[in-house]
């Protein structure tokens, strides 16, 4: 069953990454990645991380994503241009992908030891220790990162604006 | 039961993809997606490494990497927007000013 | 309070009486600097005299004193300091006198020139210096004050630097000097790498000491080095053969110039170190050779040329290369006090002789060339007469000043050891020659009809002087140096009668006997040798008779001369066409300027130019620097092609380094 789900989702990320590059039109492209975002939040409630995949889909797949197609509709961008592109690109990019597809073949095949295997919902991550654990450890982190925020609304705000208004 | 090293592959699988969109791809916008999708991968290996070791840190560090995600996103797209008003064009290859 | 604690003062005042003048001179009236460079030669003259007064009063050879140090290095150390003997005082005496007559000439004489307190700023700095070098008392500081004196040199005669002539001359002087320089400095580099020490007193102690206290590596080879070296850097200060071609040049400068530096004072500094170094030159048989081979060549040489001259001053300069010529030939047989008391006498008369051209030259409106003048005794007695005691002086008349030295100096040359008839002999002709032209030069200039330009509105404007037309004489402020300096030349010889000049300077002079320097050289012991020593009658009878020869030479002289451009005028430009070429060799100088110019500047030139500049400067060096600079621009031609300004070739980038990191890590985990 586990084997099943993990299976059926990963075919999703997976499907949906590969659309992302395949596309030509940019809002299909968003609309893919909103897809490999659902499909990860599955897959991390598989993993007994409950607390994250609901912020993947609150922050992730509904906020950050919804922006980003906000953005192609604002920009009203089309179909991807057909131009030269860069060399470099083309001569590391696809060797360095092969070389990374043969390496995970390999990984798949061998067993190791300390490969083990683990349940669905091995670690359960529910919202109140996940919480406790960012207001005691990890509290500095979570402070700057709340500064962080708020420079980048600034940031966002300033760069967006028009320069002769 | 599924081994961990399923996971692993697959979050390497889907950083790879985002590499492979980031150098490939034309449109700034959709860099920028590459982008996320690598962040995606990363997450994904670290809620695997977090079930593995058995702690919770490895869900703080994707919340805190999702906060980034957010205000990367946000501060991007907002350069986007101008570098759009004054280049016209969302083509990364027109905007070469900076060329030699 | 040692009885020296002032001589410092005597070098010390013409330098304070230069940095006044030379500094704030501008704004002084004429007057103003007149009496700055007056009162500052003048105090140093008085100085002088009761320094010279303490010390023959004291009866010592010499009295020293220390004013610190100046250089010490290890073993080797260099004081300031001033050495007063016999030599040195009477150098004293000569230049601060002297000095000090040509410095109240000049007041009238510069009266009318440009750069009024630059002239006498550049005075009294040759004075500071030349007063340096009689009196210091080591080599080194000997050689600052001969610097000194060749950059002063450099500094008057190219005093009308708007000349070319002028400035090439001095140019030229520098440049001479400069080569004469580097052997004296070399052999000072001899001194000090075998004896260790540049000091006078610690020198001639050293040498004075029996052989046996000699270190082992000095030997008489050594010593010839030294003695030939410092003979060269006389021959560039006191224009000797081969260095003697800037002293007629030097004739561009003014006349109180050539007075002072080229006939009285620094043209002597050559013949005062020979003599100040006779501990050396005595020990050195062929050095001392040198020296009188080179003296009676260049006198005889620079006579030569001095009958066919035209120019007043040209005559009187090649006249101071030949008398110089006495002197070192004289220096040259072991003779140091008749070279010296030449050197005395000559001061007083060919300094007369240079100023009575200037107020030639003054009075008929700055012309220089003898054959455009005559009859100027009616229009200027004054300076007639002292011009014409001063020629008895140099042909060697008595009783005037001149006979006595001369008459030493051949003497001397015909009897000493180390002389030798041959020299005697050429110094009689020279002798002869020298009477000849001097009086040559007063009838052209003084007797018959007056042949320069007549004075009418259209008179111009001469060089040195405005032109007044007439023919007239000195003020009487350039007359006033002209008569002491007459008197000098009459009364300047009578220390010499008896022999009382010569045992004047023994305490300077050491005694070498041949002994010693044969035994030296592994050769036989010949007899001793001194000064003027030998079997006492007949030796007089002997200087009696050569002394008569000398004075018929002088008369002969006068006859020929008087006979050639008085008597029969016409006859002088017969005889130099019929002689033909030799005139035009002896007229043109022997062509060796021209030779030097070919044989020696035209080469360096043409090395420097085309090997230093065009190859090692253009072409290596510059090649160097600007090779780099363009390497640098084509390797950055290169790199640059990697700024493309596209992101996804940076992207690009971007990935291969971060995969061959990751791929590092797994490398590294693997392992």
């Amino acid at each position: 069953m586990h084997q099943f789900l993990f299976l059926l989702f990963g075919a999703f990320c997976v499907g949906g990454a590969i659309n992302l590059l395949v596309q030509k039109k940019t809002i299909n492209s968003a609309l893919s990645l909103i897809v490999v975002m659902g499909s990860l939040a599955l897959i991390y409630l598989l993993l007994g991380a409950e607390f994250v995949a609901v912020v993947q889909v609150i922050i992730y797949a509904g906020a950050i994503m919804v922006l980003y197609i906000f953005v192609i509709m604002l920009l009203n961008a089309g179909a991807e241009e057909e131009s030269k592109g860069s060399n470099v690109a083309k001569i590391f990019g696809i060797p360095g992908l092969f070389a990374g597809g043969m390496i995970g073949i390999w990984v798949l095949l061998q067993h190791r030891p300390e490969d083990k295997l683990i349940p669905i919902g091995a670690l359960y991550g529910p919202a109140d220790q996940v919480g406790m654990m960012l207001f005691t450890k990890y509290l500095l982190a979570f402070e700057v990162t709340s500064i962080l925020v708020l420079i980048a609304i600034m940031g966002a705000v300033v760069l967006a604006r028009r320069s002769n208004s | 039961m599924i081994p961990i090293s399923w996971y692993l592959l697959l979050s390497a699988f889907l950083f790879a993809c985002g590499v492979t969109g980031f150098l490939i791809k034309r449109n700034i916008i959709t860099l920028f997606m590459s982008i996320e999708l690598m962040l995606n991968g990363v997450n994904l290996s670290f809620i695997a490494f977090a079930t593995r070791l058995g702690t919770l840190d490895g869900h703080i560090f994707v919340f805190f990497v999702m906060v980034v995600a957010a205000a990367e996103a946000a501060v991007g797209l907002a350069i986007i927007i101008s570098v759009y008003r004054t280049r016209e064009t969302l083509n990364v290859d027109r905007v070469n000013l900076l060329k030699l | 309070m040692t009885p020296l604690f002032q001589l410092w003062l005597v070098p010390i005042l013409p330098l304070i009486g230069a940095l006044t003048n030379g500094l704030l001179g501008k704004r002084f009236s004429k007057s103003a600097v007149a009496t700055v460079a007056l009162t500052a030669t003048a105090a140093s003259f008085v100085v002088a005299c009761i320094q010279a007064a303490i010390l023959l009063q004291s009866g010592s050879p010499a009295l020293e004193q220390y004013y610190g140090t100046w250089i010490q290095a290890g073993n080797f150390s260099v004081n300031f300091g001033i050495y007063l003997d016999h030599l040195s005082l009477i150098m004293m005496l000569i230049v601060t006198g002297v000095g000090f007559l040509i410095h109240v000439y000049s007041v009238a004489y510069m009266e009318h020139e440009g750069g009024y307190y630059r002239f006498f700023s550049y005075l009294n700095f040759f004075m500071f210096f030349m007063l340096t070098l009689v009196l210091a008392n080591n080599y080194l500081l000997m050689f600052v004050g001969w610097e000194g004196v060749g950059l002063a040199s450099y500094l008057l005669i190219g005093f009308f630097f708007l000349k070319d002539s002028a400035a090439n001359a001095g140019k030229k002087a520098f440049l001479t000097n400069r080569v004469g320089d580097f052997g004296f400095l070399i052999a000072l580099f001899l001194l000090i790498q075998h004896f260790g020490t540049l000091h006078y007193g610690t020198l001639f102690v050293v040498q004075n000491s029996s052989l046996s206290h000699m270190p082992t590596e000095t030997s008489a080879g050594v010593l010839t080095a030294i003695g030939l070296l410092m003979l060269v850097g006389a021959c560039g200060k006191s224009a000797q053969i081969p260095l003697y071609v800037w002293l007629p040049d030097a004739m561009e400068g003014p006349t109180p110039v050539s007075a002072l530096i080229h006939a009285a004072t620094m043209v002597t500094a050559g013949v005062y170190m020979v003599c100040r170094s006779n501990a050396i030159f005595s020990r050195a048989p062929i050095a001392l050779l040198a020296v009188a081979i080179i003296g009676t060549l260049t006198s005889f040489f620079a006579a030569t040329i001095g009958i066919t001259q035209t120019d007043i001053k040209r005559v009187l300069a090649y006249s101071t290369v030949s008398q110089l010529g006495y002197m070192f030939m004289a220096a040259g047989v072991a003779a140091y006090s008749a070279s010296v008391f030449h050197l005395m006498t000559h001061a007083f008369f060919k300094a007369l002789l240079f100023l009575g051209a200037g107020s030639v030259i003054h009075g008929i409106g700055g012309e220089q060339d003898m054959r455009k003048m005559g009859g100027l005794r009616k229009y200027m007695p004054w300076t007639f007469w002292t011009m014409l005691i001063a020629t008895f002086a140099i042909a060697g008349i008595p009783p005037f000043a001149g006979f006595f030295s001369k008459d030493e100096i051949l003497w001397q040359v015909f009897s000493s050891p180390h002389g030798s008839k041959i020299f005697w002999l050429m110094g009689a002709i020279t002798a002869f020659m020298t009477s000849f032209y001097m009086f040559r030069l007063i009838f052209l200039t003084f007797t018959g009809e007056y042949r320069g330009a007549k004075p009418d509105a259209h008179s111009s404007h001469g060089s040195d002087d405005q032109g007044h037309g007439t023919p007239h004489e000195s003020p009487w402020l350039m007359l006033a140096p002209l008569v002491l300096l007459g008197v000098l030349s009459i009364v300047g010889g009578w220390v010499g009668i008896g022999n009382r000049f010569e045992h004047f300077l023994d305490p300077v002079i050491q005694k070498v006997s041949t002994e010693q320097v044969s035994a030296q050289n592994g050769e036989a012991v010949t007899t001793p040798v001194g000064e003027g020593e030998g079997a006492a009658g007949e030796s007089k009878s002997l200087e009696n008779i050569l002394m008569g020869v000398s004075v018929l030479i002088a008369f002969s002289g006068l006859a020929l001369a008087w006979f050639l451009y008085v008597k029969r005028p016409e006859l002088p430009e017969q005889i130099a066409s019929s002689l033909g070429g030799v005139y035009r060799l002896v007229l043109n100088k022997y062509w060796i300027d021209e030779l030097y110019s070919a044989v020696i500047i035209g080469p360096l030139v043409a090395f420097s130019r085309i090997v230093l500049w065009q190859t090692i400067d253009q072409k290596v060096i510059d090649g160097t620097v600007n090779e780099s600079a363009v390497a640098a621009r084509d390797v950055s031609q290169v790199i640059r092609q990697q700024q493309s300004g596209l992101v996804r070739s940076y992207a690009g980038w971007i990935a291969a380094g971060a995969a061959a990191v990751v791929a590092y890590m797994v490398w590294m985990g693997t392992r």
